[in-house]
């Protein structure tokens, strides 16, 4: 964690990449929800996580900021394997926001994040400024509207100052033009130097934004391609129905 | 009819001996309402966060206790604080200090039972967001007590309600002694069994109006979460 602007004692930069699944599975009761994942997410452009609902996207997600532990098979950030979120950041596809104003859940972050008081302020007129919310950095956050929480959780991860951001299907209810604000934020994080692990269904969205895809269908990872060898050859039958627009389930 | 405008009388001339009791019996309630929140509070969210053998007994405990009848608190204060009990030496019995301490163990349940409840409910909700942001133990326990702070206010106005409307504890370790430890509860008890139906009336007016502000306090805060749920 490198933050010398805010006074913090700079130390050895820890880095979580590279993300490692080795034969990862994930179970809830008797049902497989992940089964036998090796994955492994680099830095680099986004990556976008494609796959019909059900497929495990968001349980990828979750395993890779480290909010669950697999059932079997092991992962690593960086080669550690403390689950803490050290340089990570979710965005969940309905983010909690907290009862207070927008502001006031981006200082929040700051605060958790280690930013001392005196720093905060600035830094969270910069984060909503960031994502679009200077307005309304005043309203009560559960007031704001579907995008508008999709940006301000936008804010609040990227306080945490992270080195990957996660996120899943951030766009998934919104309009487009809310769509493309977001993927706009989501860019220039991207062009920052911040690696985005982003679940999708949305095969535009591929298009505009991916680097690399990872293709998954009922809880396994069929393909893992740059996305133009993904969307112009697809290498399982699978992933072409999927691309074609069939009902894959 | 006659009765009922005696008593007003009384509360609109601001007789002193009725405004010490009406402020004798606020402070006390008061006071018990600040330590069961200070205790309540956090001791509701630690059962609602925390896991350990035995919490779901001491769940089902917690909740039973908001039944706690007040003249059995009462009686077991009474026994730790009279001259040979345990806290004798304190000389505590028959002191406003002694109805503080019963009305406060008296509603501790009543503010950590829905205290739990609330926060184990926001807990399900913020679980993700909170672990994500590496939020500890503590830091969990404080944002869960601020952002649910307006269904918390309406437990803490709930046992004040419980504190204020209490008889039997307070007439037994306080003593009923006048202008000294005697409440509007124990006066109404007190001034009907002498027949003085006149004051007994004009506390119960104020007792009861007491009950309905607290109510309207509750009602308000409601609405105005629903209207402003930030």
């Amino acid at each position: 964690m490198v933050r010398t602007e805010t006074g913090l004692i700079v130390r050895a930069p820890l880095t979580d990449l590279p993300i490692v699944l080795d034969a990862v599975s994930l179970a809830a009761g008797a049902t497989k929800i992940l089964d036998q994942i090796t994955l492994t997410i680099r830095a680099g452009g986004p990556t976008l996580i494609v796959g019909p609902n059900g497929s495990g996207k968001t349980s990828l997600l979750r395993l890779c900021m480290g909010l669950v532990s697999p059932s079997a098979g092991s992962i690593s950030w960086g080669g550690r394997i403390d689950r803490t979120p050290v340089r990570r950041a979710i965005v969940f596809q309905r983010p909690v926001m907290l009862r207070r104003s927008a502001a006031a859940n981006v200082a929040y972050a700051l605060a958790r994040a280690g930013v001392p008081r005196h720093a905060r302020a600035a830094r969270v007129a910069e984060l909503l400024d960031r994502v679009g919310l200077a307005d309304l950095s005043e309203r009560p956050a559960r007031r704001l509207s579907g995008g508008e929480q999709q940006r301000l959780a936008l804010a609040r991860a990227l306080a945490r100052d992270p080195e990957i951001l996660l996120l899943d299907e951030s766009t998934a209810n919104l309009d487009p033009a809310a769509t493309r604000s977001v993927e706009q934020i989501v860019l220039s994080a991207a062009q920052s130097g911040i690696k985005i692990v982003m679940a999708s269904h949305d095969l535009g969205q591929v298009r505009r934004l991916a680097g690399d895809v990872v293709f998954m269908l009922r809880g396994t990872v069929r393909e893992q391609a740059r996305t133009k060898d993904f969307l112009d050859h697809p290498s399982t039958p699978e992933a072409a129905g999927f691309l074609r627009g069939d009902l894959v389930i | 009819m006659s009765n009922e405008l005696s008593a007003l009388q009384l509360i609109m001339t601001g007789d002193p001996a009725l405004l010490a009791i009406v402020e004798l019996s606020l402070a006390v309630s008061l006071c018990a309402l600040v330590l069961a929140t200070l205790i309540g509070m956090p001791l509701g969210a630690m059962l609602a966060l925390v896991q350990f053998p035995g919490r779901n007994v001491l769940v089902v405990l917690l909740n039973a206790l908001m039944g706690l009848p007040p003249v059995v608190v009462g009686l077991a204060v009474y026994l730790l604080l009279s001259r040979s009990g345990p806290l004798g030496s304190f000389g505590l019995l028959f002191t406003p200090t002694a109805m503080v301490i019963a009305q406060t163990i008296i509603i501790i349940p009543i503010i950590a039972a829905p205290t739990r409840q609330t926060i184990e409910d926001l807990w399900h909700e913020y679980r993700d967001e909170l672990t994500a942001m590496d939020v500890g133990p503590i830091g969990r326990m404080l944002t869960l007590l601020w952002d649910a702070r307006v269904s918390l206010f309406t437990a803490g106005l709930a046992g004040f309600g419980r504190a204020a409307a209490e008889v039997g504890a307070v007439m037994i370790v306080g003593g009923n002694i006048e202008g000294f430890t005697r409440t509007m509860t124990t006066a109404v008890v007190l001034e009907t069994s002498k027949g003085n139906l006149h004051l007994a009336m004009g506390l119960g007016v104020i007792l009861v109006a007491i009950v309905i502000a607290i109510n309207a306090a509750v009602w308000t805060t409601r609405a105005w979460s629903e209207q402003r749920p930030g």
